[in-house]
Order: structure tokens, then sequence, then C-alpha cells
């Protein structure tokens, strides 16, 4: 008993020790920033804009809570899990539009913004389109920190020039069949046509395909509610088709790359004439190295809006929140406004290779393609993105996606396939 | 029970001390989180708290000189914890598969086995995964059993060295499906061309052409079925052990009886080791299969989540977490977990039963 005795003695010491080093005051200067950003170009962006933040904020300190994964696949799950256990963290990204509002605006989990967007003068900054997205009964509910544009088709001009394409993508692509026509050539020089990656972007393609077949006011209609496109009819069908022809011209290896960079990658190496992938890829090609590919536009690269989409701007929008009860709300708000400033957003977009989501950013500050896609921004017709969360909410995504999935694996089954968007949109009740 | 109760004045006021000194840092803790050089360590400060305070009751406990009273003091936090951490936790994931909760917000309406039976019904996804665990399953098993025992009877040869070829057979398992799937989809690597690398590299250079193969990219269903290569490469030395302990334990007085009545070595194997082997490779079975029914990680790392390479365990994860369908998540979750039961359970069962017995 006597040795028992000592031992619990001991460890009385030890705790009364450890306890003497004792809890620290909470830190009320600080604000959690959760986001998806931790790529090579997206990475570099959240850098200069913590710069930015810690310069006009220098006592608040920033912690980074990112996750891997492109599209915010891992990164969406882990903040569910933090939200089902209450642990918000101060703000977090999300994308623009029914993301935000059928999740986060319907669970009663974010702050609508008014008070920041008038002090700080975002909203007359902002283009008239984006507004509505990212509001509710016109209260808005997120800041908008760029934009993206979906419907970018990258290509390596070495590899068409060698395979003797004639056919400009810049102008020529006008429906998919004159890309069929070009891919058939390159095809037979014993290059890949298009190159594509993971599973999310065969859903990426899907989308830029249905809206290069159908154009923008049908695929608007698709997700009106209720839909004015009907997801039964021919135009669906069309785009089907299309997407089962441009799905036989890529790499048989896709489902096995782990992400969108190999694929852009075997673009630029010259492996694939064609890469289907969102504005972000321009920040992994022109960025230097380690984090990008150090390449030169036009010579290296080029790009052209994905076949049958000029005068479409198919857009996303990286978006922060501020939860309800945020543990820093202080913070929360400095982070906000840095986010939602022209010195944030002048630091943070030219190295993620997106556009300012506020109209009055020096554009002197951007690579070519920026300038490029911001003016297309201010004229051409506007339409949100599947994938990325502008315009269905995460569960009608999730089962079209799994119907995208199902197709890849069997491309035969095309009416099988029209079926499950048929039911996914029932199953979301914005088709009756 | 309390017949011997014997109060020690040093001790109990020890574990007063404990006991209160546990209960304020618990206290504080609620209020104040424990931060040291940036790092959170409020739980593991709630777990040494917790720790400190269950110290002073178990000293006062052990006051009255009953093992009885002691052993279930002792064990008592455990059968807390697994009650709610485990049986707690699949009772509520029952209640929530039979709900229609959609979206983050928790809705318990009762649907009854609506999920259920929309899986079973009309989802060609969930079938796919059937048939994928099916086949993973059957591949797995099989191959681990065949490798694991050819491994076990070479080793049995008495060979030199064979301290060392045990530990590289049993290696593998000591890595992560996760690293165990990167490496292996890098090895099995399907891209042909100047873009050739891997396994398919090796073929190519040796001349055989013909043995370059779309590996798990093969078209589906047989795509699932290269997936069992790194799984066998993995466990097959694991099962190599189970099999080796199977054979040394039977007694070589056996053997040499077998051998007075000229028996080849072959038929030593065929009618007397493989047969007193059977419980070994029922065990085998069980853990082996309990593993593929909920496997995951490996098919995550080597698949990206494509769906001719779907399993339950992922159609979980992308229903649950990216779709925000709790319910239809639930679901699919207690589906594998009764998948499993059916076989664990009897297995348990029947060792309970046989323990009893000696």
């Amino acid at each position: 008993m006597s040795k028992k005795f000592s031992l619990l003695s001991l460890l009385f010491v030890v705790m009364l020790v450890l306890s003497a080093c004792g809890p620290k005051g909470v830190t009320s200067t600080e604000v959690e920033v959760f986001s998806w950003w931790v790529g090579p170009g997206e990475a570099d962006g959240l850098a200069a804009m913590v710069k930015v933040f810690n310069a006009e904020y220098p006592k608040i300190t920033f912690v980074n809570a990112a996750v891997a994964g492109g599209a915010g696949t891992n990164a969406k799950a882990v903040l569910a899990t933090r939200l089902a256990a209450n642990d918000a963290p101060d703000s977090w990204q999300a994308h623009a539009g029914q993301e935000i509002l059928a999740t986060y605006l319907a669970a009663g989990q974010i702050e609508p913004l008014d008070d920041l967007f008038a002090s700080t003068g975002f909203d007359k900054v902002l283009p008239a389109t984006l507004l509505p997205l990212i509001s509710q009964n016109g209260h808005p509910y997120s800041v908008p920190v760029n934009i993206h544009r979906s419907n970018v088709m990258w290509y390596n001009p070495k590899v068409l020039a060698d395979a003797g394409v004639t056919a400009n993508p810049k102008s020529d692509f006008n429906t998919w069949d004159d890309f069929f026509a070009v891919c058939d050539v390159i095809k037979a020089a014993g290059k890949i046509c298009l190159s594509l990656g993971a599973p999310w972007t065969g859903v990426h393609l899907f989308e830029n395909v249905m809206l290069g077949s159908m154009g923008a006011d049908k695929w608007n209609g698709l997700w009106s509610n209720p839909p004015t496109t009907d997801w039964n009819g021919s135009d669906v069908a069309a785009g089907i088709a299309n997407f089962a022809k441009v799905l036989s011209y890529t790499n048989p290896d896709a489902s096995t790359l782990s992400d969108w960079q190999t694929p852009s990658k075997m673009m630029t190496d010259g492996d694939a004439a064609f890469n289907i992938m969102g504005d972000w890829a321009y920040g992994y090609f022109a960025n230097a190295a380690p984090n990008g590919l150090a390449l030169t536009p036009h010579t290296d690269f080029d790009w052209a809006a994905s076949p049958g989409t000029y005068g479409i701007f198919n857009f996303l929008s990286d978006s922060f929140v501020l939860p309800v009860g945020a543990k820093h709300p202080d913070g929360a708000t400095a982070w906000l406004t840095v986010a939602a400033s022209k010195a944030g957003q002048e630091a943070f977009n030219p190295l993620k290779g997106s556009i300012c989501a506020r109209t009055d950013c020096d554009q002197s500050l951007f690579p070519e393609y920026s300038q490029d896609a911001a003016r297309d921004w201010t004229s051409n017709v506007v339409v949100g993105s599947l994938m990325h969360g502008v315009v269905a909410a995460p569960a009608w995504l999730t089962s079209t996606s799994t119907a995208i999935g199902l197709f890849q694996a069997d491309t035969s089954k095309t009416a099988d396939f029209q079926a499950a968007l048929v039911a996914a949109c029932a199953a979301d009740g914005t088709c009756k | 029970m309390f017949r011997r109760f014997e109060l020690r004045l040093p001790q109990l006021v020890l574990a007063i001390a404990l006991i209160l000194l546990g209960m304020v840092f618990i206290l504080t803790l609620r209020s104040v989180p424990l931060i040291i050089a940036d790092k959170n360590l409020t739980s593991l400060a709630l777990l040494i708290s917790g720790l400190i305070f269950y110290a002073g009751v178990l000293i006062i406990v052990s006051m009255f000189q009953s093992e009885t009273v002691l052993t279930i003091a002792l064990l008592l936090p455990s059968i807390v914890a697994v009650a709610i951490f485990v049986y707690g936790f699949i009772g509520w994931s029952v209640r929530v598969s039979l709900s229609q909760w959609k979206g983050l917000n928790p809705d318990f309406t009762w649907v009854g086995l609506k999920q259920y039976y929309s899986l079973f019904h009309n989802d060609p996804r969930f079938v796919i995964d059937i048939r994928n665990t099916a086949m993973f399953t059957v591949g797995f098993i099989l191959g681990c059993l065949i490798l694991g025992l050819g491994l076990a009877i070479l080793l049995d040869q008495r060979l030199k060295g064979e301290a060392i070829y045990r530990g590289i057979f049993l290696f593998p398992m000591s890595i992560s499906f996760i690293a165990t799937g990167v490496i292996w989809g890098w090895l099995m690597n399907p891209a042909t061309g100047n873009r050739i690398t891997g396994i398919n590299l090796i073929f190519q250079s040796l001349g055989l052409n013909s043995l370059i193969s779309l590996w798990h990219s093969t078209p589906q269903p047989w795509g699932m079925a290269f997936t069992v290569i790194p799984a066998v490469w993995q466990l097959s030395g694991f099962t190599m052990a189970l099999y080796m302990g199977g054979i040394r334990s039977v007694s070589e007085d056996l053997r040499e009886a077998a051998r007075v009545d000229g028996a080849s070595e072959f038929q030593i194997y065929r009618y007397i080791i493989l047969p007193l082997l059977q419980p070994v490779t029922l065990s085998a079975v069980i853990i082996l299969a309990h593993m593929s029914l909920k496997i995951f990680d490996l098919i995550v790392a080597l698949g990206n989540k494509a769906i001719s390479l779907d399993v339950p365990g992922i159609y979980m994860w992308t229903t649950t977490f990216d779709g925000t369908n709790y319910a239809q998540g639930a679901a699919i979750g207690i589906l594998m977990l009764i998948s499993v039961a059916i076989l664990v359970v009897p297995y348990l069962v029947q060792n309970m039963r046989t323990e009893t017995e000696l």
C-alpha cells in the first residue's frame, strides 16, 4: 500500500507542477479563417492578402485553417463537422450563390452584412449581376473576394501547329462539332485531344459542354424555379450526346489522376492539346516555380472560351461569411473588411489568377489573361457554375455528380443518365 | 461487501485534494481554454483533470478493501465511454437513418425505412457499391489466404534467415492504407505512350507489351479487381503470420509419427497440417473480411472517388459531407455495420462459448 501511496503522491506533485503552468488568458485579438486555398497559386494569393491584413491590423493574429482538396470537396466536410460541433471558424470560404444561401443561410448560421457593405461602400463597386446572387431578401450574406471563370479552354499552340490544325480556338469553335473535327486531327497525330482529371473535373467539363450546346438562356432555365428548360427535353439530350462524344476524346486514365493540376500539365507538357479548367489554372501555368510552371502565355499555352460559349461568362466566386456568434467578431469583421477592400483584392487576385469582384481594381497589376477576363466580365452574358456552387444546392450537385460519374463509367447509357438528371432535380424539389 | 472498510487519514486527505483539484481544473477549463505555444490543449487538459479527479475517487474506493468494488470502479470509465461513444452513437445513427435529415440543421421527421428502400430500389450507385465490395472482398480474402499460406509453408522449411523474411513479409502491414494507395497508384499508372511509367514501364522495357494494363482504370466492372493487388500486398504478410503460428503449434511428434508411417512431406501438409489450420483460416477470414467490407482509405487514394471504383464507405462520405444528406449517409453506414456484424457477431459468440467451456 505504501508503494501505491508514494506513487500517487508523485502523481499529485506532477499535477501541481502542471497546474502551475496554468491556463493563459484567452486572446481576443485573433481571427481563424477557413479556406481550401492550399494549392499552387491560390496559397500564394491567400498569403498576399494576409500580408495586407497584418499591415492593417497588426494586433490581430491571423490563423490559417485551410484544408486541402480541389473545389473544396474535403474542406466542406471538415467545415460541416466543425459547424455541427459548434466550433465554427471566425470566417469561412464558400462559393457565392446557392452553396451559401441553400446551406449556411438556410441553417441560420450566417449574419447579414448590410452594415459592412454600407460602411465600406463595397456594394457600390460590385457588378450589378453579382449582388442578387449573394443576397436573400435584399440582404447580402457574403463578401466575394474574386471572380473566376469556369468556361475557359486552355490549349497548347505547339501541339495544334504540329498536328496541322488551322482552326483558331478563339474564334472558330462555335459549336462542339467544330471542336470534334479538330479533335479527330489531333487524335490522328497521336495526341490526347482533351485532358481530364479527377471525377469533379468531369462535372466541370459537363457544365461547360451543356452550356456550349444549349446557350446561356436555356442553361439558366435549367436552374430557375421551376425550370423553364425541360430536363427531360431535347436540349438536355443534345448536350448529353455532345458530352458522351467529348469523353471519347479524353485520356482513359482520367479517373486515376488526383486533381486538376495533373491534366492541366498534360496539356502544357504537350501530351494533350486542350484542357477545360477554370481560370485558377492561369496562376499555376504562369507563376514562378515551385508553385507554378513559369510558362509563357501564347507560346507555351493559350486560352479561349470553351466551344460554343463565346460571349458567355460562366462564373463562380469565392466568398467569405460572418458566422452567427463568431468567437472573435472583431477579428472576423476586420478580415471581411480586408477581403472587401481594394488593397486586399488587388493583392489576392493577380496571384490566384482570378479577377476582382470589385470593378475598380487597378488593371495594370494584372496579367494579360485577367485583363481579358475582366473585360469579358463587364461585357458578356453572365451565367452561374454548377460544379462551383452557384446554381444548385449541395445535395442537388451531389446527386447530379453521381449521375455524371455513372455516365462516365458507361457512356452508352444516355437515357439512364437523362433520367437520373431529372430525378436529381425532382429530389431537390425544384422540378415538380 | 463493505465489511472491511478501513479509513486511513493521509490517503483520505490526498483523495479529497485530488478530487477538488480535478474539479477546479475542469470548471476552470470550461470557461478558459488552455493555450500553450499557440496550441489549444484544452481537451488534453480536460482529460488529465478527469484522471486526477478519478484517481481521488479510486483511492477512496480502495479503502473498501474489496477486489470486486475496485474492479468495478476501474472498469467503469471504459464501460461508460464505450456505452456512449460506440453503442450510443450506433443508436443515434440508426435514428438518423430513419429520418429525412438533409441540410445542416437536424430534421428527425420519421420516414421509416425509406432511406434503405431507395438505396436498394432505385440507386444504381449503390448497386455498383455492392458489386465492388463483393468483388473486392472475395479477391482480397482469397489472395491473402493463398499467398499467406504459401509464404508460411515456405518459411516452415527452416530456411536460413527466416526472421529476416518474416520481417520483410510483415512489413507492409505497418504502412497506412492511404500511403499504400498513393504508392500503388503510381506503380499501377495506366498512362501509355511517352507518359508510360510504373509497372507498365517495366513491362515495356522487358518487351512484355502484352502485359501492359489499364490497371484499376480498366472499364467497369473489372477495374475494381485491380485494387485487390495493393490490399493483398499489404495484408498477406499478416495472414502468413497467423498461419505460421498455426503451423508451429502442430507438434513435431505428430509429424514424426506420420513420417514413420511413410507419409511424404506433401501428404503431411495435406492430411495433417492443413486440417489442423482450419480455425486459423476462420480467424483470418473474419479479420480480413471486416476490413474489406468497410474499406475506404485505400480506394479513395487509388480511385479519387470515381464511381466505377465506388464502395459504400465513399458513397457514405460523399452523400453525407458533400451533399449534406445525413439521413441517407447514416443508412449507408448502418448497412455497412450490419454487413460486418453478420460476419463478426457469430464468431464472437462462438469464441465466448469456447472460452466458457475451457
